[in-house]
C-alpha cells in the first residue's frame, strides 16, 4: 500500500511542478514520456516477467486509440476515463484471443503471430470507413480541461500520470506476488513450472490480457493528443520499437527498468528531435536497443544492481 | 466467355506466379528458421536492402535488376555470415535466444528501415527492364512477364538450393545441424561454421528476392513489414524446413491473396497471410506436409 | 489394498514409432519401486505420460481414487504426483529459496483449505533446503551449484509440492560413488516419511540397494516385474541387458 501512496505523491508533485512551470510544451513532452512508461511497463509484464515477446504493440495501442475515435463519434459526451477503460478492455480481449490460439506452442510462434497481428489490425482499420479508413479521422480536442481548468493537454497529462501510477503499482504488486513467481518460473523453464504446479497456460493468458489491456489504455487518449489520427501514424513502428527498447535498455527484471528506459530514451529522443532531426531521433531507440541486448543484457538497472553486490 | 470465370482464371494464374515470388521471399527463412532454428524476423529488411541494391544497379549502372542481384549475392552472403556471428556470440552461446535474440533481429529490422528512409527517402522506387510491362496473351489468360520472370528464376533458385542441400556434403551437414550437433562433430564438421554458411546462404537469397520485389511492385522502405507475416505464414504452413512444403504453401498464399484482391479489393490482401498463419498455428502447427 | 498409482494398458506412439505398448504397472502406497531398462526403452516416456507432460493414446492412469487422464501436468502435481527431471531444470534467474518457494505457492497453497502464511513459507523453504543440505546456499543462484547440489535442488523442489508419490528420473547419473550413496540415503529417508518413490536409474548398485520391487522396460514393453533378486536373474532381462 505505501508504495502506491509514494507514487501518487510523486505524481502529484510532478503535476504541481508542471502547473507552476506553466508551459504547454512541457505538458506535451511530458505526456509522451509518461505514455512510454505505460507502454514499456505493459510490454514488460509479458516480455520481461513471462519471457514472451510481443512485437504487435502497435496493434494493441491502436485498438485503444481507435476505440476512442469510435466512442467519441457515437457518444461525444463520454468522459475520457471511461473511454480508456473500454479501449483497454478491447485491447485486452484481442490479447487474450491471440494468446489463446498461439500460447500452447513455442514462444516464437506467439511473437510471430503478434507481428502479423499488427498488419491485420492495420488492414482492418484502413478498410473501415467509419473511422476514416486510410484518410484518417479528425478528433476535436476540447479547449478547456474538465475538473482542473487550464489547457486540455494538462488534463491529458494528468490522466496519463494516473495511468502510470496504476500500471506501475500493478507491475510491482505482480513482482511480489505468487503471480510474479509463476511468471518467472514460466520464463525460466515452462516444463519445470508445470511440474511445480504452475498453471502455465492460464498465467500466460493473464499476462497477455493485462499487458494488451494496458497498451490499449495507453493508446486511448492519443486521438485527443494528436487531434488527427490515420493508420500510418497510429500504427507507427516507433511505438513498438520504443515499447520494447525502453524495458530492454532500462532492465526487464523489475518495474523500475521500463521507467528508467522511458525517461532516458524518451528524453534523449526529444532532445535529438529539437537539435538534429526527427529522422535521427527514431534511430536512437533501435540502435540503443541492439547495443544493450548485445553488450548489457541486464539493462541499466541490472548494471547498478551488479555494482551494489 | 463468362466474365467472372475469366477473372477467376486470371486471378489463379497471377496468384500462382505471385506464389513463385513468395517462395523466393520465404526460402531464406525456411533455411534460417526451419533448418537452423534462428528466428530471423529481420529477413524482410534484407530483402528490401536487395531491392535497393537492384535499384542502384539498374539506375546508376544501367544493368538488369536480376543481374545486379546476382552480382550482389556474394556481398549478401558475407553480410549474413557476419549477422550470424554476432547472433551466435551475443545470444546463442549465452543461451539467450528468446527475448534478447528476437529483439536483436527486431532492432535490425527497424534500423535497416530507418536507414533506408534516411538514404532513399519515402518515395516509391521502380526499376526498368524490357520484361516489365510486357504480357504474353494465351487467349484464355494473360501471362504478365513482370510476374513470370521472377517466378521462373525463383523456381530455379529453389531447385538449385534443394539439390545443394540433398547432394553435397555441406548441404547434408546443414540439414543435420538442427537435429544432431553431436553427429556433426563426429563427422569432423564444426556446427557453428555450418550454421554460419547456411545463414549466409539464407541472406544471399534475399538479394534475388529483393530484385524480384522491385520488379513486381514499386518499393518504399516500410513495405518490408508486410512480408513478415507472409513469410512466416508460408514457412509455418509449409512445415518448417521443408522446401517442397514451403513452395506449395507459397503458391497457396499467392492464390488466396490474388483471389481476395480480385473479389474483395487489394487493400484486404495483407490480412490473408495472418489468417492463414493463425489458423495453421491453432489447428495444425506442424504444417500441411507435417506428420 | 488398492494401489496408489495404477497404470493400465498405456500406449504411446511418435508417428510410426511405438514408444510404449500396453504397459501395466501398479505401485502400492509407501513402496520403493525401481524402474530400469536400456536407453530408449521408454522409461522417460512412461514418466512423461504418468505426469501429464505427454498425452498417451491408449490406456489409463489412476492415482489413488482418481483417474488422471485428461488432466494437465500442473493439475497432477497438485494432486500429489511429483517428479524430478533427468537433466536438472532449475529456475535459473531465481535464488534457491525462490526455486522451492514456487512449488509451495502453486501446490500446497493452491489446495483447498491448506493455505500457508508468508512466514511459514519461508520456514518451510529453509527446512526443505536443509533436508538436502543446501540451507546455507539459499540465496545463491542455481548456476553457482555443483552437479550434485543441482540434483539435490531438483529433489528439494519436487519435495516442496508435498507429494504422495515422487518419481526420481535418473537423479544420480554422472555422480561419484559417495554422492550416489548420499542421494540413495536421501530418497530412503523421504520414503520413511511416507512418500512412495519410483526410482529410474541406470546404476544397478543404486537400484538394488534402494528398490523393494523392480520393473524392467525393454523396447516399450514391460518384460519383468517383481522382487529385485528374482528379476535380475530373469533370462529375458539378462538377454536384454547382455544382448542375444
Amino acid at each position: 500500500m505505501p508504495f502506491i501512496l509514494i507514487l501518487i505523491a510523486i505524481a502529484g508533485a510532478i503535476f504541481a511542478a508542471g502547473r507552476w512551470f506553466g508551459s504547454s510544451y512541457a505538458f506535451f513532452m511530458g505526456y509522451v514520456v509518461l505514455q512510454y512508461i505505460v507502454l514499456g511497463t505493459a510490454w514488460n509484464i509479458l516480455g520481461g516477467y513471462t519471457g514472451y515477446v510481443n512485437f504487435g504493440v502497435t496493434a494493441f495501442f491502436a485498438i485503444g486509440a481507435y476505440s476512442t475515435v469510435v466512442l467519441n463519434k457515437l457518444v461525444p459526451a463520454m468522459p475520457l476515463p471511461l473511454m480508456i477503460l473500454i479501449g483497454g478492455a478491447m485491447a485486452g480481449l484481442v490479447g487474450l484471443g491471440t494468446g489463446y490460439l498461439t500460447l500452447r506452442l513455442r514462444g516464437v510462434f506467439f511473437s510471430i503471430a503478434t507481428l502479423a497481428l499488427a498488419v491485420v489490425v492495420q488492414t482492418l482499420i484502413t478498410n473501415w470507413d467509419f473511422v476514416g479508413g486510410a484518410r484518417g479521422a479528425y478528433v476535436l480536442r476540447p479547449r478547456i480541461a474538465p475538473l482542473i481548468g487550464g489547457e486540455y493537454v494538462q488534463y491529458l497529462f494528468l490522466i496519463m500520470l494516473g495511468l502510470c501510477v496504476i500500471v506501475l503499482a500493478t507491475a510491482r504488486a505482480i513482482e511480489r506476488s505468487a503471480l510474479g513467481y509463476g511468471f518467472a518460473a514460466i520464463r525460466d523453464d515452462e516444463g519445470a513450472a508445470e511440474a511445480s504446479g504452475v498453471p502455465t497456460l492460464r498465467l500466460k493468458l493473464i499476462a497477455t490480457g493485462l499487458s494488451g489491456g494496458f497498451m490499449g489504455m495507453a493508446g486511448a487518449p492519443l486521438p485527443f493528443y494528436v487531434t488527427y489520427l490515420d493508420p500510418a501514424s497510429g500504427f507507427n513502428l516507433n511505438y513498438a520499437v520504443n515499447a520494447i527498447a525502453m524495458p530492454l535498455i532500462g532492465g526487464t527484471s523489475s518495474w523500475l527498468g521500463p521507467v528508467v528506459g522511458a525517461i532516458l530514451v524518451g528524453g534523449l529522443q526529444e532532445y535529438l528531435r529539437v537539435t538534429i532531426s526527427s529522422a535521427v531521433n527514431v534511430l536512437v531507440a533501435g540502435v540503443l536497443m541492439v547495443a544493450f541486448v548485445i553488450l548489457a543484457p541486464q539493462g541499466i538497472v541490472g548494471l547498478f544492481q551488479r555494482k551494489k553486490r | 466467355m463468362d466474365a467472372s470465370l475469366d477473372l477467376l482464371l486470371n486471378a489463379l494464374i497471377s496468384g500462382l506466379l505471385l506464389g513463385g515470388f513468395y517462395a523466393a521471399v520465404s526460402i531464406g527463412v525456411a533455411i534460417s528458421f526451419g533448418l537452423l532454428d534462428v528466428v530471423n524476423i529481420a529477413h524482410p529488411a534484407f530483402i528490401l536492402l536487395g531491392s535497393y541494391v537492384a535499384f542502384l544497379g539498374n539506375t546508376v549502372l544501367g544493368i538488369d535488376p536480376i543481374l545486379a542481384a546476382l552480382i550482389a549475392m556474394p556481398a549478401f552472403y558475407f553480410l549474413g555470415m557476419l549477422a550470424y556471428q554476432v547472433y551466435y556470440v551475443a545470444f546463442e552461446r549465452r543461451d539467450d535466444q528468446s527475448i534478447r535474440g528476437l529483439s536483436f533481429f527486431f532492432g535490425l529490422l527497424f534500423i535497416t528501415e530507418v536507414a533506408l528512409v534516411l538514404v532513399f527517402g519515402v518515395d516509391y522506387r521502380t526499376v526498368q527492364a524490357r520484361y516489365i510491362g510486357a504480357t504474353i496473351n494465351l487467349g484464355l489468360f494473360d501471362l504478365p512477364l513482370r510476374l513470370l520472370v521472377p517466378f521462373l528464376v525463383s523456381m530455379a533458385m529453389v531447385t538449385v538450393l534443394q539439390l545443394f542441400l540433398s547432394r553435397t556434403f555441406i548441404g547434408r551437414a546443414i540439414q543435420a545441424v538442427a537435429q544432431d550437433q553431436l553427429a556433426l562433430r563426429l563427422m569432423a564438421a564444426n556446427p557453428i561454421k555450418i550454421k554460419r554458411i547456411a545463414f549466409g546462404l539464407s541472406i544471399a537469397t534475399a538479394s534475388l528476392a529483393g530484385a524480384f520485389l522491385i520488379i513486381i511492385q514499386p518499393v518504399e522502405p516500410s513495405i518490408g513489414r508486410e512480408y513478415i507475416g507472409r513469410v512466416f505464414a508460408i514457412c509455418v504452413l509449409g512445415g518448417l524446413g521443408s522446401f517442397p512444403g514451403m513452395v506449395i504453401a507459397a503458391m497457396t498464399l499467392g492464390i488466396a491473396e490474388s483471389l481476395t484482391a480480385t473479389f474483395f479489393g487489394p487493400s484486404w490482401a495483407p490480412a490473408v497471410a495472418f489468417s492463414i498463419l493463425l489458423i495453421t498455428l491453432a489447428v495444425r502447427p506442424s504444417g500441411i506436409l507435417g506428420r | 489394498m488398492t494401489a496408489l498409482l495404477r497404470v493400465e494398458g498405456l500406449g504411446k506412439r511418435f508417428g510410426g514409432f511405438v514408444a510404449l505398448e500396453a504397459i501395466d504397472l501398479d505401485v502400492q502406497q509407501g513402496e520403493r519401486l525401481g524402474l530400469i531398462g536400456p536407453n530408449g526403452s521408454g522409461k522417460s516416456t512412461l514418466v512423461n505420460c504418468i505426469c501429464g507432460t505427454l498425452r498417451n493414446e491408449s490406456g489409463r492412469v489412476r492415482f489413488g481414487e482418481e483417474a488422471l487422464d485428461g488432466l494437465s501436468a500442473h493439475q497432477r502435481t497438485r494432486r500429489g504426483l511429483a517428479r524430478s527431471f533427468q537433466l536438472p531444470r532449475p529456475f535459473g534467474s531465481l535464488s534457491l529459496i525462490e526455486n522451492v518457494r514456487i512449488p509451495i505457492l502453486y501446490t500446497v497453497n493452491a489446495r483447498p483449505g491448506a493455505g500457508v502464511g508468508a512466514g511459514a513459507i519461508e520456514t518451510r523453504c529453509l527446512e526443505l533446503l536443509s533436508q538436502v543440505g543446501l540451507a546455507d546456499k539459499a540465496d545463491l543462484r542455481p548456476r553457482d551449484l555443483t552437479q550434485i547440489e543441482m540434483r539435490k535442488l531438483e529433489l528439494a523442489r519436487a519435495m516442496a509440492t508435498d507429494p504422495k508419490l515422487l518419481i526420481a528420473d535418473e537423479a544420480m547419473a554422472g555422480l561419484s560413488h559417495a554422492e550416489v550413496d548420499e542421494i540413495i540415503a536421501l530418497l530412503i529417508r523421504l520414503n520413511g516419511q511416507g512418500v512412495t518413490v519410483i526410482m529410474i536409474e541406470h546404476i544397478m548398485r543404486a537400484v538394488m540397494e534402494f528398490s523393494q520391487r523392480l520393473a524392467v522396460l525393454v523396447a516399450g514393453r514391460k518384460i519383468a516385474d517383481g522382487p529385485p533378486q528374482e528379476v535380475v536373474r530373469n533370462p529375458d532381462v539378462v538377454r536384454a541387458y547382455l544382448g542375444e
